[in-house]
Parts: C-alpha cells; sequence; structure tokens
C-alpha cells in the first residue's frame, strides 16, 4: 500500500469513529446504571460504586492496586516454571522480573526479554494480557478525576476509583478488545496454546516458533496503549502483524481510544468545542511529526538509501519505509510503543522524531487517559500564560488557575523530564551503563537518551541497539517508569481534587476563550517550546549531531 | 512623574475623551537609574536576594564564574563574569527604581507630618459647649482610640477621627493635593477628617478612630514605600512557575554534562576548545547557558511590575489597601456604579415646563421662576435659568419682591414657593411647587380642580427618566394647577462609550440608584449600562453583590457613607471616597482621595495591566531561549559535531562571541525592558480574544525573533574585542 493511501485510511477510518465512540466513552462513565457483571464484581469486591471518593482516597486506590498488580505479576514471572504452559522457560530473574512487573502495570511494557524466549502461555495470558487491560482503565481513571475536577465544585469528591476501573475494562476494553481479537484472526495472526514448532527456513537453518494466544493479546497491546509484543520483534512478526492491511489496523488501534478520547472529553466538559481544541492540538503536532518523519526516512543521503528511494535497514520489507513511518509515529505518538520495525535504524533525524514524539508527554494521542490529562496539563500552562496577557487571573473552563493549582502543573511538568534526564545522565556519566550501547558516538548516546525517554513517558518502545538486560537498566528503568507514571498521576488527582474545591468562575466576553484556533496554536506551542527548551542540549548531541554528519 | 510628590500629582483626567485611550504611568527619568544604583549595590545581599530565587541563581553563578576566572585567567572569562554581575545588578535597578518613585512619594509624605500638639476634653456630652477648664494638652501621638479632641481654626487635626460636633472647612491639600478646602461637618456622610490636616475655620470636636501610629497617612507612607510589601496571589503563581521552568533548566544543564563528556570521549583526536574539554563544557560556558536559559528578564523585573502598578494607582491618587486588590481589580466581572456622581453629574436641571389644563406656557414658565426664586437648590437655580434662557424672563429684582414671603421646603409639606400679598392692583397669590401628590393635595384642600391632562403629562415624564415637579397657584382662595416641571438628570458626556469599552471587556456594568423603576430604567438606557438597581437600600445592595459572587462573579463598588460600609466589605473590590465616613474607608480596600466615583474604571484598568506586563514579559523571556540556544549550542559542540554549526543560523563570529554576546543581550533586555515594566504594556479595552492575539504576536513571536536580531547586532560589535575573537 502507498505512503499515502495508508495514512489516509488511518486519518479517514479515525476521524469517521472520532464522534461515535467518545459518545460512547462519555456514556460509559456517566451512566448512572451498573450492568449486571459490574454489580457482580462490585459485590465480591466488596465495594459501593456510587461512594464518591476524595482525591487523596482515589490517588490512594490507584497506587494500592497498582502495587498489588505489580507483586502479583512479579511473583507470577518468579514462579511460572512450575505452572501448566511454561513451555520449558524458567523463572525470570529478580532484576529482570521487577522490571517487566513495572513495566506492564505502568503500561509501559518496556521489555529487556525476548517474549517467545521467556514467556510461557500462562504467563502471558494471566501475567501480560491481563495487566494491559488494567493499566490502560488505570489511566482513564485519573484522566476521569481531572475531568470531575473541571466540572464539579465545591465539593472534596472526584469519583470512585474501583467504579471507573471496572467500566473501563468491562464497558471499553474487552468489547474493543474481543472485536479486533476477531479481525487479527481473520488477517492470520495466531491463536493457539501449541508449544513450539521446528520450521525450516529459506537459508537452509532450522527456527523453533511458538504458537500461543497472540490475537487475543495483540488486539489489547494495541489499544491500550501497552505495546509489549508477544514475540521479541513485536509487530513486524508475521504471527502478530501478518499483512499489510493488519499493519493498517494495528496503527488505527494505537491511535484508536487515544483520539476518541478529546470527544469524551468535550462531552463530558459540555463543551464539545474544548475536544475539538485538543483533538486540533493532537492532530497538528501529530501530522508535523508524521510529515518530518517520512520526510527523513525517504530523504535520507546515503548511498543505498538514494538508490532504492528510502532507507530500508532494519525495516520489514512487508510494510515498506512508508509503513514503518507510520507505525512509528503513532507508536511514540500515542504511548503504545509498539514497533514493526527497528528505531535503531531510522534515519538520524527520524529518530530524533521518534523522541521527540515521547518527549512531548505523548499528548499526540497519547495514551489511554495520559493523553488527555497530559493535554490538559499543558492547556493549564497555556491558560496560564494567555490568561495574564488578558489581563485577569488565569481560568480554564471556569476554574481559576492560583497557585496551589500551577504549583501541581508544574510539578506535572517536572516530574517526567526529572526521569528522562537524570536517567540519561547517569547512563552517560556511569561506567557501566554505557558498556550497554552497540553504537558509538552520537547514536549510542541517542540510545541511551532514547531509553529513559521510553522509560520515563512509559511508552516501552525500544531503539534497539541497547543490550538492556543488565541490573542498571532493569532497576533504573523501572524507577523511571515509576515516577513517570504515579508520581505524575499522584499530581493529576490532587489537581483534580483542588479544582473541585474551587466555586466556578462566570464565563464572560472577558474570559480567555479556550475552543479558538489561536488557544490551539498557544497550546501547542507551549508543548513544543517545553520539550525545546529542556531537550534541546540533549537532542543536539544526539539525533541532531548525528544527522549533521 | 518620578519625583513628583502627592501635592503636585496630577488631578484625575476629566472624562473620557473619544478617541481609545491607553492607561500609561510615569515615565523613566535616565536620572533615577543614577540615582538607584547604590540601593541597587546593596540589594546585592544574598540575604535580600535570595527572596527571588531565579536572580539568586545568576548571582551564584557570577560568584563561581568569578572563583573560576581568578583560578584560570582569560579575557573571555572575565568578560562573561563582568556581565554576569551586571545581569545580577540591573535586576535590583529595576526594583530600586521602582521603589525609588515610591520613596519620593513618601518622603512628601512625611513632611506633612507634624508635631501636633492635641486639645483633649475630658469630659464632653454632645450638645455641651467647651469648658475651656476641662482641656488639657496631649501630645497627638499619644491619644488613644475614642478620646475626643477639640480643633479651632488654624490648628492641625491631630489624628484620624470623626466630627461629632460642629462644622469646619478643612484644608487636606497635604493628602489630595486638592487646594480647594473642604466641609467637613457632624453627622451624615461628610464627617470623617484626616490627622495632619488643617482646620480653615470654625471648631470642631472629633472623635480619635485611629490606633496611635496607624493613622491613614502612616499607612499611605508604608503602602507608597512598599515597605511591608506582600508578593500578591498571581506573583505568587508566576514565581512558582518560574521556579519550576529554573529546576527545569538546573537539570537540563546538570545532566549535559556527562552527555558532553561522553560525546568529547568518543572523538579523542578534537582539540579541547574554551567551551568543551575532556571535563566537559568548562564551568564559565555552563553558567553561561544556565544564565541565559532561566527566565532572568521577567525574574528581574517582576517585583518591579508590582511596585509600579501600585504607583501607577497613587498616581491617579488612588490608594490600595493591598496589592491583592489591585489584582482583584483586574478580575471584576461586574461594576456597581453609583448612578448620582458617577453617571450622571450629581443634580438634575429643569428641561421643559408643560403647560395642563389650558394654561399658557409663559405663564407656567412665570409661576415655576417665582416659586424658585428662593430656592437656593441646584434644581431650584436651574429652573430660573430655563426660564430665563427658553421663556427670556428675567430674575426679579429685591425691590419687586418686598410683599413676598418665601415658603422652603420641608420633608413633611414636600413643597416649597412663595406667597405674593394683595399690592398695586394685583390679587394675593400663593405659589407651590412640588412632588406631584403633595402639590395635588395641595390644591385640592384649597378648593382646586385638577386637570384631566395632569396625570398622564407626571407619568409621561416619570417613564421617560425625568422627575415632575407640580406647579400650582391659589389667587384669592381659588387653587389651580398650571402644569409639570421636567427635572432630568445630565448623564455625563462619554459614559456611553465607556460602558461599551466595559462591556467588550466583558465587565457588566450595573447603576445603583434610589430612584423609582420607571426613571432608573430611562437613564440606564440613556447612559448605556447593562442593569440597574432601582429604589436601592443598603440592603438590596449587599443582597446584589452577594448574588453575583454566589454566580462566581468578581464584584467592584463605591460608596462614601456609614451604610455603604458593609457592601464595601463584601464587594471584592471596595473604593472608599476620601471625603467619606472613617467606616467606609475602614471597609474599603481601595481610597480614593480625589473622591471621583468614575475612577473605578481606570482602577480596573490598572489591574488588568498590571496582569498584562506580567504575562507578556514572561512569555517574552521564555521565547528568548530559543535563540540563545541557537547561539550557544554550536558555540559549545560544533568542535566535535561540525554539523551542530548549521544551528549557528545568526552565522556569529565565533564561539567566544555567540556565548558573550547571548550573555550579554540577556543582560540588555532587562535594562532595556525597566521603562516598559514601570509604565506597563499598552493597554486598550478590547474582547479577551482579541488582546491575546495581538500580545501574542508582539510578545510570544516578538520574543522568538528579537534575540536573533539582537545577539547578531552585539556579535558583530563584540567579535572585535580580545577574548571574544
Amino acid at each position: 500500500m502507498s505512503a499515502w493511501l495508508q495514512a489516509a485510511v488511518v486519518l479517514v477510518v479515525l476521524a469517521a469513529v472520532h464522534v461515535p465512540l467518545g459518545d460512547l466513552l462519555a456514556c460509559a462513565f456517566t451512566s448512572s446504571r451498573h450492568l449486571r457483571a459490574e454489580a457482580l464484581l462490585y459485590r465480591a469486591m466488596r465495594v459501593d460504586p456510587d461512594a464518591d471518593q476524595r482525591w487523596s482516597t482515589y490517588a490512594g486506590c490507584v497506587l494500592a492496586f497498582s502495587g498489588m498488580s505489580i507483586l502479583l505479576l512479579y511473583v507470577l514471572l518468579r514462579v511460572q516454571a512450575h505452572l501448566p504452559f511454561a513451555l520449558g522457560h524458567h523463572g525470570m530473574p529478580p532484576a529482570q522480573a521487577w522490571n517487566t512487573a513495572v513495566s506492564f502495570v505502568t503500561n509501559t511494557s518496556w521489555q529487556s526479554y525476548a517474549g517467545e524466549g521467556a514467556l510461557g502461555h500462562l504467563t502471558q495470558l494471566a501475567g501480560i494480557t491481563v495487566h494491559s487491560f488494567l493499566s490502560a482503565a488505570v489511566g482513564l481513571t485519573v484522566a476521569l478525576t481531572l475531568i470531575r475536577g473541571l466540572t464539579r465544585s465545591r465539593t472534596d469528591r472526584v469519583g470512585n476509583f474501583w467504579c471507573d476501573l471496572v467500566r473501563g475494562v468491562v464497558r471499553v476494553l474487552l468489547p474493543l478488545s474481543a472485536v479486533f481479537a476477531v479481525v487479527l484472526l481473520a488477517g492470520g495472526a495466531v491463536q493457539n496454546l501449541h508449544g513450539f514448532h521446528t520450521v525450516p527456513t529459506l537459508a537452509g537453518h532450522t527456527q523453533a516458533v511458538p504458537g500461543g494466544p497472540v490475537a487475543s493479546q495483540e488486539a489489547i497491546k494495541l489499544m491500550s496503549g501497552d505495546g509489549g509484543g508477544f514475540y521479541n520483534v513485536n509487530s513486524a512478526h508475521p504471527f502478530e502483524n501478518p499483512k499489510a492491511w493488519t499493519n493498517v489496523v494495528e496503527i488505527i488501534l494505537m491511535l484508536l481510544i487515544p483520539s476518541a478520547i478529546p470527544r469524551m472529553y468535550g462531552r463530558m466538559v459540555r463543551d464539545t468545542r474544548q475536544g475539538w481544541l485538543l483533538l486540533g492540538v493532537v492532530a497538528v503536532l501529530f501530522t508535523a511529526s508524521l510529515a518530518l518523519l517520512s520526510w527523513t526516512e525517504a530523504a535520507h543521503h546515503g548511498t543505498v538509501p538514494q538508490a532504492v528511494g528510502a532507507s530500508l535497514e532494519g525495516k520489514e520489507t512487508r510494510f515498506g519505509p512508508a509503513g514503518t513511518a507510520l507505525f512509528a509515529n503513532a507508536s511514540t505518538a500515542s504511548a503504545d510503543g509498539a514497533v514493526n520495525g527497528s528505531h535503531d535504524s531510522l534515519t538520524a533525524y527520524g529518530g530524533g522524531v521518534t523522541l521527540v514524539n515521547m518527549l512531548l508527554g505523548e499528548v499526540s494521542p497519547g495514551g489511554v487517559g495520559s493523553g488527555l490529562y497530559g493535554l490538559v496539563s499543558l492547556a493549564l500552562v497555556a491558560v496560564f500564560l494567555g490568561g495574564l496577557m488578558i489581563g485577569r487571573t488565569p481560568e480554564y473552563l471556569g476554574k481559576q488557575i492560583r497557585a496551589s493549582e500551577i504549583r501541581l502543573v508544574a510539578l506535572i511538568t517536572l516530574a517526567t523530564p526529572v526521569a528522562v534526564l537524570v536517567g540519561t545522565g547517569l547512563t552517560l556519566g556511569l561506567p557501566t551503563p554505557r558498556r550497554s550501547f552497540l553504537n558509538t558516538g552520537a547514536h549510542g548516546l541517542s540510545e541511551g537518551l532514547y531509553a529513559f525517554t521510553s522509560a520515563g513517558n512509559t511508552n516501552g518502545s525500544a531503539f534497539a541497539g541497547l543490550s538492556a538486560n543488565t541490573d542498571f537498566y532493569n532497576v533504573g528503568l523501572a524507577l523511571a517508569m515509576l515516577v513517570g507514571r504515579y508520581l505524575t498521576m499522584i499530581l493529576v488527582i490532587a489537581l483534580a481534587g483542588s479544582l473541585a474545591r474551587q466555586s466556578p468562575a462566570s464565563v464572560t466576553r472577558g474570559t480567555l476563550p479556550t475552543h479558538t484556533p489561536m488557544f490551539a496554536a498557544l497550546t501547542a506551542a507551549v508543548a513544543i517550546l517545553v520539550v525545546a527548551i529542556t531537550y534541546l542540549p540533549a537532542l543536539a548531541l544526539g539525533p541532531l549531531a548525528e544527522g549533521g554528519t | 512623574m518620578s519625583t513628583t510628590t502627592m501635592a503636585q500629582a496630577p488631578a484625575p483626567a476629566p472624562n473620557p475623551p473619544a478617541a481609545p485611550r491607553r492607561v500609561s504611568g510615569g515615565l523613566l527619568d535616565p536620572k533615577m537609574l543614577w540615582r538607584s544604583t547604590p540601593d541597587a549595590l546593596r540589594k546585592l545581599d544574598p540575604r535580600t536576594l535570595w527572596h527571588n530565587p531565579v536572580m539568586f541563581i545568576v548571582e551564584v553563578g557570577a560568584v563561581f564564574t568569578t572563583v573560576l576566572a581568578i583560578r584560570d585567567e582569560s579575557a573571555f572569562a572575565w568578560l562573561i563574569v563582568v556581565w554576569l554581575w551586571l545581569t545580577v545588578l540591573f535586576a535590583n535597578l529595576a526594583e530600586a527604581v521602582a521603589e525609588g518613585r515610591g520613596k519620593a512619594q513618601a518622603d512628601a509624605l512625611r513632611r506633612t507630618k507634624t508635631d501636633t500638639v492635641a486639645r483633649r476634653l475630658a469630659s464632653w456630652q454632645p450638645g455641651q459647649t467647651v469648658d475651656p477648664a476641662l482641656v488639657e494638652p496631649v501630645p497627638a501621638p499619644r491619644l488613644a482610640q475614642g478620646d475626643l479632641v477639640v480643633v479651632e481654626a488654624g490648628e492641625f487635626i491631630p489624628g484620624d477621627g470623626d466630627v461629632v460636633e460642629g462644622i469646619a472647612s478643612v484644608d487636606e491639600s497635604a493628602i489630595t493635593g486638592e487646594s480647594a478646602p473642604v466641609i467637613r461637618e457632624s453627622g451624615g456622610d461628610r464627617s470623617s477628617v484626616t490627622g495632619g490636616t488643617r482646620v480653615l475655620s470654625d471648631q470642631i470636636i472629633v472623635r480619635i478612630t485611629q490606633k496611635p501610629g496607624e493613622s491613614f497617612i502612616d499607612r499611605m507612607i508604608a503602602l507608597v514605600e512598599g515597605a511591608n510589601r506582600q508578593k500578591t496571589p498571581n506573583e505568587i503563581a508566576l514565581n512558582i512557575l518560574l521556579s519550576a521552568l529554573t529546576i527545569i533548566f538546573l537539570l537540563a544543564v546538570a545532566t549535559l554534562q556527562p552527555l558532553a563528556i561522553f560525546s568529547k570521549a568518543q572523538l579523542p583526536g578534537v582539540p579541547d576548545t574554551e567551551a568543551l574539554n575532556g571535563d566537559g563544557v568548562t564551568g564559565i560556558v555552563m553558567v553561561s547557558l544556565l544564565v541565559c536559559l532561566i527566565p532572568t528578564t521577567i525574574g528581574a523585573l517582576l517585583s518591579a511590575i508590582g511596585i509600579a502598578g501600585m504607583d501607577r494607582l497613587v498616581q491617579r491618587n488612588v490608594l490600595a489597601m493591598s496589592g491583592r486588590a489591585v489584582e482583584a481589580a483586574g478580575d471584576v466581572n461586574t461594576l456597581l456604579l453609583d448612578k448620582t456622581g458617577t453617571i450622571t453629574i450629581g443634580n438634575r436641571e429643569a428641561r421643559a415646563f408643560i403647560p395642563v389644563g389650558g394654561t399658557s406656557e409663559q405663564r407656567l414658565a412665570s409661576a415655576a421662576q417665582l416659586s424658585s426664586l428662593a430656592d437656593e437648590t441646584p434644581e431650584g437655580r436651574s429652573i430660573v435659568v430655563h426660564a430665563k434662557s427658553t421663556y427670556g424672563l428675567r430674575e426679579r429684582g429685591p425691590g419687586e419682591l418686598l410683599h413676598a414671603r418665601f415658603v422652603p421646603f420641608t420633608a413633611q409639606t414636600r413643597m416649597s414657593g412663595v406667597d405674593l400679598d394683595a399690592y398695586g392692583g394685583d390679587p394675593a397669590r400663593l405659589v407651590r411647587k412640588g412632588a406631584a401628590s403633595a402639590v395635588i393635595n395641595w390644591a385640592r384642600e384649597l378648593g382646586g380642580v385638577i386637570p384631566a391632562d395632569l396625570g398622564e403629562t407626571v407619568d409621561g415624564i416619570s417613564a421617560s427618566g425625568g422627575t415632575p415637579l407640580v406647579v400650582a397657584e391659589s389667587v384669592e382662595g381659588t387653587a389651580r394647577v398650571l402644569g409639570v416641571i421636567q427635572l432630568k438628570d445630565i448623564v455625563k458626556s462619554g459614559m456611553r462609550e465607556r460602558f461599551d469599552e466595559m462591556r467588550r471587556m466583558g465587565i457588566r456594568t450595573v447603576m445603583i440608584t434610589g430612584d423609582n423603576p420607571l426613571t432608573a430604567r430611562s437613564i440606564a438606557e440613556e447612559a448605556g449600562v447593562d442593569d440597574f438597581l432601582a429604589e436601592a437600600t443598603p440592603e438590596d445592595k449587599m443582597a446584589l453583590i452577594k448574588r453575583e459572587q454566589a454566580g462566581g462573579k468578581l464584584v467592584a463598588m463605591t460608596g462614601d457613607g456609614t451604610n455603604d460600609a458593609p457592601a464595601l466589605a463584601q464587594a471584592d473590590v471596595g473604593v472608599a471616597m476620601n471625603t467619606g465616613t472613617s467606616a467606609a474607608k475602614e471597609a474599603g480596600n481601595m481610597v480614593d482621595l480625589d473622591s471621583n466615583p468614575t475612577k473605578l474604571i481606570e482602577i480596573v484598568e490598572i489591574g488588568k495591566q498590571l496582569l498584562i506586563t506580567r504575562g507578556a514579559l514572561t512569555t517574552f523571556s521564555i521565547a528568548n531561549d530559543i535563540a540563545k540556544y541557537f547561539a550557544i549550542i554550536p558555540a559549545m559542540f560544533a568542535a566535535i559535531y561540525p554539523g551542530l554549526d548549521k544551528l549557528n543560523i545568526m552565522r556569529l563570529h565565533s564561539p567566544e562571541s555567540a556565548i558573550l554576546s547571548a550573555v550579554i543581550f540577556n543582560a540588555l533586555v532587562i535594562v532595556a525592558l525597566i521603562p516598559l515594566a514601570l509604565r506597563g504594556v499598552r493597554y486598550t479595552p478590547s474582547s479577551a480574544a482579541a488582546m491575546l492575539r495581538r500580545n501574542l504576536y508582539i510578545y510570544g513571536v516578538g520574543g522568538l525573533v528579537i534575540p536573533f536580531i539582537g545577539i547578531k547586532l552585539i556579535d558583530l560589535v563584540i567579535q572585535f574585542i580580545p577574548g571574544a575573537r
């Protein structure tokens, strides 16, 4: 499929489902009825789904639930040798199990292991797949608290975590992933519990390939923003991503829920224009990075790329450079991090674009839920600057952005850069981590920068070219994921609490309009400016230095 | 304006010219910069500078580079050191200049504080004459709240208080700058007197209401000096954002070092440069980068902007009791404006004489004039003027009215007029004018017939916003209603345009009046206000404020009377008139020394301008960073990665000149923006969207572009300096 056609299909499909899917999402979380299945779950968990929680309780629930999840997944990974369908795999070593557990619970799915070489089918199903659902739903819950903070007033309640979590799984993620698992199955993705098959390769060698419950994991892997592949090569593997058209489906899946969330937001804040504004910001950032990435991939000045029309090394020939560029851009702009090619093999500037996509905080459109709160935080910074420039205490949707709110917004903006910069600094500064680089010079530096960028922003894609299964990376990257995910989440929920307590200010002609193209431009400019001023020195020594030579 | 004292402060601008106005403050006198330098040097003390985190970091950086330059001397290092110190100094200078203007005003005020000896009354009952035996001399500072003092012509009033007996003319020029004396009397809304002002005539007894050392003048001095200036809510919020940015840059710069060391080690053949060696980026260059990136421009000017904002109010003779109130003024959604004095000129004027029952106009005019000859109220005088200008009736001389007895207006009769005895052929005649119901009753009692068209005429005048005064006469016992005088409020010129501006800014104006709803509606329409509150009592006013606030609106109002005090306290911005009672002045959070209620509109504009200036300079400051990166990054790393020289789009002369140019630009831009910080950015009332667009283009896009030009220009000059070559 030609580059333009692929991109056009993706954008047309996303545009077509934007309104209905967004409306469905809004309904799912605003209806007052509980489904029978949900009611049973609530009874089993002994929670009252209608009991609203304070922000601190809600944040406590997020942390406790995630902490328990990490613990359970860690135990599962450690003891898998003693469980059925282990395919003869041993338990994972402690540091790697810790990294993997944190990685999947934080919705990052950075993998320092090779799927088919380390995990049995039960671990894939009960561990990896389950947490794809749960981690995505947790991301949604946090976005919901922020929406409630903006719409409620004079209250200290921001919703019920358990209710939001269950609804996210039961009403949104399960039905959608069931449908798309079947679609991928039809495309040729495998779904079984077979062990290894030994197959002769074209080169005359033999290769052992396991079957497995791939299609069921593949759909939620892409849709949840998780992105951890069943196989090591992720979506470049024919069992995961068999055809050119499944490649397009996979790209759509990564963007499906995140790009519909602005509509849900508009509906829930009872001003759909606000949703359109966020979508506009997303569209501008996404198209700009896609154009840049496609252009750098096609216009590489090396001899071979010139001869064949693009740089092909490290790319899957079934998808071609355009299919790879589109996939890579979707994967890093959403928080998914699935790959269908090696980002290490993108051109220097192309790799830089995927880095910038993540460094933006993954807001174009970002992860399930996390994209929204990232976007709203940026909008709040824009509101603060814009509000001052029209001579008023800054207001967003009738809520004033005062010292207590701007403090939280500032900390949200700070959390991820701390994880990324400190991690990268240590990687380059300490002697051991540097040995993991498979390249020298600027490209080696990019490998280190990419690892912590991907972890701190809970993307999970790998640049490749980095031997990440060392204690430093297993422990350090997990810490970066925890900071990037939970510190941000706690601050966002606290912000929701602070906003919910306010009484609404009235909206007049003197209020900064937050639905105009002007404001969209300001928000996008703030996003780019924040990335530029924070990361330009690091980017200069990595992709910019490499691309300049 | 820099050294202007209160006494010379300009009178408030008369009502608005039609052209778009612009709020402006005092200009910057270059001499002021020089005079403030000692203060600026004093502020280098880290214990002072610590309150400004951004500039504190610059100072730490300056100290650090000084040490480095001493250890490892080079012309380049010393140039950087000098300009880093200048950066801190320029920031201090901005604050010192802003404070200096306040100090000049405070000194002028202090001179008015004289050592007065008060004459305290040991015991006194209202109505009693002052017994000299019971008067004791007490130094003014020792007066307590509740003490009674007697003040006579020529004496200074020893402290703030209320007149409890007597009436006097008082010279208040010391605080208001207005040389015409004002009347202060017991009871009513003109009872408050201020310590330090002088009684010109008569004798009054004053009850002291201030606590010792907390007089109005003391507070004024503290305010204009900014002695206990506290950061305002918005300033705190902005400081948090700036601190967060500073932390980000500290992190970015600190973590750059291992990256730089790694990169350098990968290319062992590349020679060391002034910017980069085996130990990474040199300390001098690292500090330069950090200082260029952190928001020094806004960090340096932030407090000056706040001080200058308060100062702009003082120049308009408004004292804000807190910076918070000034900020709130910018956020106001609803303005409550008293009709009289704010929207209309104080008095009503006669506009027309409308005869009823077949009376001729001339006759009505004559009777109306006759009944008003002795009426010294502005309304009465306007009737005489109207009779003369429209009907050619001259005023009558004293001799002509020998047989006339004037009947003054009383609250009981609600009429005034004149009784003429029979004289020289003319029959005895009684003429009355007054409220319709009162005059109709009077005519009925004297057996008069009420013309059928009277009611219609009276209602018509009321409905059109006028006040009807009915004129009747009784000749030889037969009463007859002659007609109606139409009195009308005169709306100040230019008010409609001002209210239109307010509307564009999203501010709703509400007119408060004691008139009936019909009259109120008509004036409201004529003046162009959005809403009105008729027959308003203080309770109604209070209820209106609470209702608006419950809807998330911020309310501003003016007031002077004691019964305004609760509403003034409840309003988010309460401007008390200086002529008002102490209770009102105590309750409001601003005092207007000119007692000009229209000034509320200017106060709102100054509040907005304050926030806009902060926002604009913050945006400018952050946008500047991009150009500085383009100057410094190639300068640091082009030696190891020649490809990065592509970023040197300004084609700067050398790595040293590039870094130095960025540092010099960063310092000079502070000085260049001091006048803007003191004056405030240009502000023309317009919609939020239009204002955002304009300021984003000027300060956002301008902030991106200007440093590219500025750094290039500086580079062109300094490339000839040794150390930058």
